[in-house]
């Protein structure tokens, strides 16, 4: 994990520097199985301030739907396809995939 | 004429259904024997394993010593489209025909995984459940015939796959699958495949898989999306490294709650048998450090890179270490807040005298008491079927909607003329008699306490009152 850390923030270098000419980055969210049902969607656009992580935007969503709160313990959590920890800084243009777990069958 | 066309219509209604439960029982003892036959033809093959050097048939011991590969002309032959298969070929097929799979649950994933595995030759398939096959279950559970309702899912799965390939031997574990026999069970398999449909099951076959160091084959649908990934192989993470906390059970949704397109648990039990078959004949990359998303709406498939192996992980983590024996003794029920057992929830919130029975009701509409009916179900269920007169006022709107109840109740005082002093009643129906207990404590804390609920739902409407009352 840690490696795929690094390589993110060193990539974020280059956007953090485009982004402090716009001070905020637009990034898609993806919704998975519950995260679906409670919020209605498939997928939306979210505008953050540049810099922010991937934890600063669950917040943003949380407070957009508070019901998301109940999966925020039980959750995967990729950006681009693959898995970050909350602290990763998004960039412009990023997926971040909000991923409950299915237990159906 | 028309009586004498009734009658003929009757005995003709009375002698196919007598002429069907015929063929049912017959078909039902050819199977059994089938079955029986089966089992002795295995057990023969067994006496004169073709691996193990000392065959005592002469046929065999030639193809062994002629190829070098264990496979019988027979098996040449069924199995050939794989030996023709470059990268997978004798090998592949080999390897297949001396590994052993276990497939937790019998239903809408588990019906294509057995089918597949038992077709392709897996040398032995073991099959758990402790359902039985049900009318509602046949939309997605391929696996199961019409004329094994009512029969084991064990049962009626075996003899389905047996009927695919009699050369395997396929074992019935007709038992749900706890802690007291999970380790039992699962050490005499290569592979597990779970196909079950709870969040304690899970945890259980997971923490299972660990102890044991087995490789799990996890899936999941509900609705229109599925779920797939290879679990504690190769050094990849384990159920418990992505989830170590459970969901909440208000996030917990089962197929016979929230539903299911049948083809999709179809779809994510195929992608099961596969990633198994991978495993146990070592060909190409399986699925492990990686989920698959299917999502059937969009027919988009997304595959996400996992995190590594938790250090901290309970289960797999360096310091977790965990025994035979704190497997045993984990609660997997409490662990998760929600039963292992299929068997829906059955709430007790309210006092009896805030409750009536689906009898008692009935006898209120015959005798034409004032009332106003409230179904607390989702629009979509109401769409289904519903009692007639009832409103429909889904539970999560209840609060905003409380003027509608109180002004419906004033409407039906005014209309039956109901004495002043005395009121309508107000009664609470939902499908199994949990969603309308919590409305009616909703409607007592917000004034109306003369709410009831109707105990057991539209459920024992329909098995008490009016048996021809659709149930789903
Ligand atoms: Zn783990």
């Amino acid at each position: 994990m840690d490696a795929i850390g690094t390589e993110n923030t060193s990539k974020n270098v280059d956007s953090t520097h485009e982004g402090n000419e716009n001070t905020s980055v637009e990034i898609k969210v993806l919704f998975f199985a519950r995260a679906r049902d409670v919020t209605g969607l498939t997928d939306m656009p979210l505008v953050v301030a540049s810099g922010s992580t991937a934890e600063n935007c669950l917040y943003e969503l949380m407070s957009k739907f508070p019901s998301l709160k109940e999966i925020s313990n039980c959750m995967v959590l990729a950006l681009n396809e693959e898995y970050i920890s909350e602290s990763t800084i998004v960039k412009n243009g990023d997926e971040l995939a909000i991923i409950p777990p299915i237990s159906g069958g | 004429m028309e009586s004498n066309g009734n009658e003929e219509l009757s005995r003709i209604i009375d002698e196919l259904k007598s002429l069907k439960t015929e063929k049912s029982n017959i078909e039902h003892r050819i199977s059994a024997l089938e079955a029986q036959l089966r089992k002795i033809k295995v057990k023969k093959d067994d006496e004169m394993p073709n691996s193990n050097g000392s065959c005592t048939s002469t046929v065999k011991s030639f193809v062994d010593s002629s190829f070098g590969h264990g496979l019988s002309p027979n098996m040449i032959y069924r199995y050939s489209r794989h030996l023709l298969l470059p990268s997978f070929g004798v090998q592949g097929q080999s390897n297949l025909v001396k590994s052993s799979i276990l497939v937790v649950g019998a239903g809408g994933l588990g019906a294509p995984a057995l089918l597949y595995l038992a077709a392709c030759g897996v040398g032995r398939l073991g099959i758990v459940d402790h359902d039985i096959v049900e009318l509602n279950n046949l939309h997605r559970q391929i696996i199961h015939t019409e004329a094994y309702i009512g029969w084991s899912k064990v049962e009626s799965a075996a003899a389905a796959c047996r009927s695919v390939n009699s050369t395997i031997q396929i074992v019935e574990h007709k038992e749900a699958f706890r802690t007291s026999n999970a380790l039992e069970i699962m050490s005499k398999y290569d592979i597990v495949v779970d196909a079950t449909d709870n969040v304690p099951s899970r945890y259980m076959i997971n923490d299972c898989c660990v102890v044991l160091g087995k490789p799990l084959v996890s899936g999941a649908a509900l609705g229109m999306e599925g779920q797939l990934t290879v679990y504690n192989y190769n050094g990849g993470p384990c159920y418990r490294c992505l989830f170590p906390v459970p969901p909440p059970t208000t996030a917990c949704q089962r197929c016979s709650d929230s539903g299911v397109l049948g083809v999709v648990p179809g779809v994510i039990g195929c992608l099961q048998a596969l990633e198994a078959i991978k495993i146990a004949s070592v060909i190409g990359e399986p699925l492990s450090g990686r989920m698959l998303l299917f999502d059937a709406l969009s027919a988009r498939i997304r595959i996400v890179k996992l995190r590594e192996r938790s250090s901290q992980c309970k289960a797999c983590g360096e310091n977790a270490a965990l025994t035979q024996q704190q497997f045993q003794n984990f609660d997997y029920e409490k662990f998760t807040q929600s039963p292992l057992s299929t068997s829906p929830l059955k709430l007790n919130l309210l006092t009896p005298t805030a409750r009536i029975s689906s009898k008692e009701y009935s006898e209120k509409v015959a005798g034409r008491e004032a009332h106003i009916l409230v179904d607390v179900r989702p629009t979509h269920h109401y769409k289904i079927v519903s009692l007639p007169n009832s409103m429909n006022i889904p539970l999560p709107t209840l609060e905003d909607r409380l003027p509608e109840i109180s002004s419906a109740l004033k409407k039906e005082e005014e209309r039956r003329g109901v004495n002043t002093g005395s009121s309508a009643c107000l009664y609470v129906i939902c499908r199994r008699g949990n969603d309308s207990q919590r409305a009616v404590e909703c409607l007592h804390k917000m004034g109306l306490t003369s709410a009831k609920d109707i105990i057991g739902g539209l459920e024992t409407w329909a098995h008490d009152v009016d048996p021809n009352f659709p149930t789903y």
